[in-house]
């Protein structure tokens, strides 16, 4: 009944930066520097074991955390921690750690 | 054989070709029509990827001409040139006087022309008061003024758009002007060093590090200095009540619309061919290509002959170049016209 009158109503899917929180992705950088010189590129994603049998994407994950859409406590569950990620990153981050860090991050806020 | 060559413009390529040719003991007339030489360098404190002063390679060329004892003619005019066989005439004014000169061979050095913003009115350049460009930015750097809002205080965040009048066929540029990404990654760095607290954005299509120490400038803007890249370009820009400007783009990575307001937006503005390039183009015949610059004879290999036996070119008025390859590019050119001068057979060589 829901669609009745056959139109429903979207929530807004703009990222609004001006009223986003960082924190995540800060403390996040501050436990894994070499996070910051993510480039996207999405050598983690193509590699990952995850992905082939889920929706996890590490690189879209880091990317939402950057522009403060820090829902990301499910998500980030999906990993194994199998580390192939951190053996392709062509800027040598270390993903691995990152995935930890933000686990870290999410107890330590208590998201 | 002491031969007369004509350059047209003292930017760095017409000062450095000159310094070679006049090394070469040629007698060499360097014409510009600024005060001084220098050309867009002159607009310019630092330079990328090493961040000296743009005033150690302009004296640096400086030095070479009076070395090579170049006969520099600042505020020329040049009015028209004529062709008798192999010599040009070349009519200019200068100091109220209408001089003719006659010359073996010339050389356009009519480098480039900065885009006009305005012609991109959805960043409300010329519109709003906190949208500027990245040579605005640059007049502050160099004249040392601090980096405020129009209403005076120091901002908190600043955007940076690449690519525009770049890549751009809404405005008739579809080509990259190579030196804007790394330029923007500079003065976000620049920025950052002068104002730590501010946040830097920089909104880009790709970021092209194309050149040696390019990339490790952009990885350190990212790893010292928290510079924020977002990809994707910016649709429009508008003004908020405060005189922030709110801008629009869909970050491309997250593939959502994303909306955010900033205390400045700097342009990152590309290169067009200049109005002198049009101008001496005419006077000559020369021939442009499709992007409006002028055409060399051919792309790979005779990259500063141009389609009028004697008449060269070199740096940026045959496509957009960093000051490095300028300057490889002007003493490519000076090389090619001493070899022209000798009537060497090397020019019996045809590219089909």
């Amino acid at each position: 009944m829901s669609n009745f009158f056959g139109y429903q109503i979207h929530n807004d899917r703009q990222i609004n930066f001006d009223n986003n929180d960082l924190y995540i992705i800060k403390y996040v950088d501050s436990l894994e520097p070499t996070l910051k010189t993510c480039i996207s590129c999405g050598t983690c994603t193509a590699t990952c074991t995850a992905t082939q049998f889920t929706n996890f994407n590490l690189r879209k994950l880091i990317t939402m955390l950057r522009r403060g859409e820090n829902n990301i406590k499910e998500e980030i569950n999906k990993c194994m921690l199998c580390g192939k990620c951190s053996l392709v990153c062509p800027r040598g981050v270390n993903t691995r750690n990152v995935i930890l860090a933000i686990k870290k991050t999410i107890n330590y806020f208590n998201l | 054989m002491k031969k007369t060559i004509i350059i047209i413009g003292a930017g760095i390529a017409g000062m450095e070709a000159a310094t070679f040719l006049g090394s070469m003991e040629h007698n060499v007339i360097l014409l510009e029509k600024d005060q001084e030489p220098g050309g867009h360098l002159k607009n310019w404190q630092k330079l990328f990827p090493t961040l000296r002063y743009g005033k150690e390679i302009l004296s640096f060329l400086q030095e070479g001409i009076k070395i090579a004892k170049v006969d520099l003619k600042c505020n020329a005019i040049i009015n028209n040139i004529t062709k008798n066989n192999n010599t040009f005439i070349v009519n200019y004014s200068h100091q109220q006087q209408e001089i003719n000169i006659e010359a073996d061979a010339i050389l356009v050095t009519t480098g480039y022309d900065t885009f006009d913003a305005t012609k991109k009115e959805e960043y409300g350049y010329g519109i709003y008061d906190n949208v500027i460009t990245s040579a605005d930015l640059e007049k502050i750097f160099t004249t040392g003024k601090p980096i405020i809002t129009a209403k005076g205080d120091p901002p908190k965040k600043i955007g940076f758009v690449h690519c525009v009048g770049s890549r751009d066929e809404k405005v008739g540029h579809v080509y990259c002007s190579k030196v804007c990404c790394v330029t923007g990654v500079k003065q976000a760095i620049e920025i950052k060093e002068l104002l730590p607290q501010c946040d830097v954005f920089c909104f880009y299509m790709d970021m092209r590090m194309y050149g040696m120490h390019f990339e490790a400038m952009y990885k350190k803007a990212q790893e010292e200095y928290g510079v924020t890249f977002i990809r994707g370009r910016v649709s429009e820009a508008c003004e908020n009540i405060d005189g922030s400007i709110l801008i629009k783009v869909e970050d491309t990575l997250a593939a959502r619309p994303l909306k955010m307001s900033v205390d400045l937006l700097v342009l990152l503005i590309g290169f067009v061919p200049s109005e002198g390039s049009k101008m001496v183009g005419n006077m000559l015949g020369l021939q442009t290509g499709v992007n409006g610059f002028y055409k060399t004879a051919d792309q790979h290999a005779l990259t500063n002959i141009s389609n009028v036996p004697g008449v060269f070119f070199a740096g940026a008025c045959t496509s957009p170049k960093t000051i490095t390859n300028t300057i490889t590019d002007a003493r490519a050119a000076a090389s090619t016209i001493a070899r022209y001068l000798e009537n060497n057979p090397i020019f019996q060589r045809k590219l089909t």
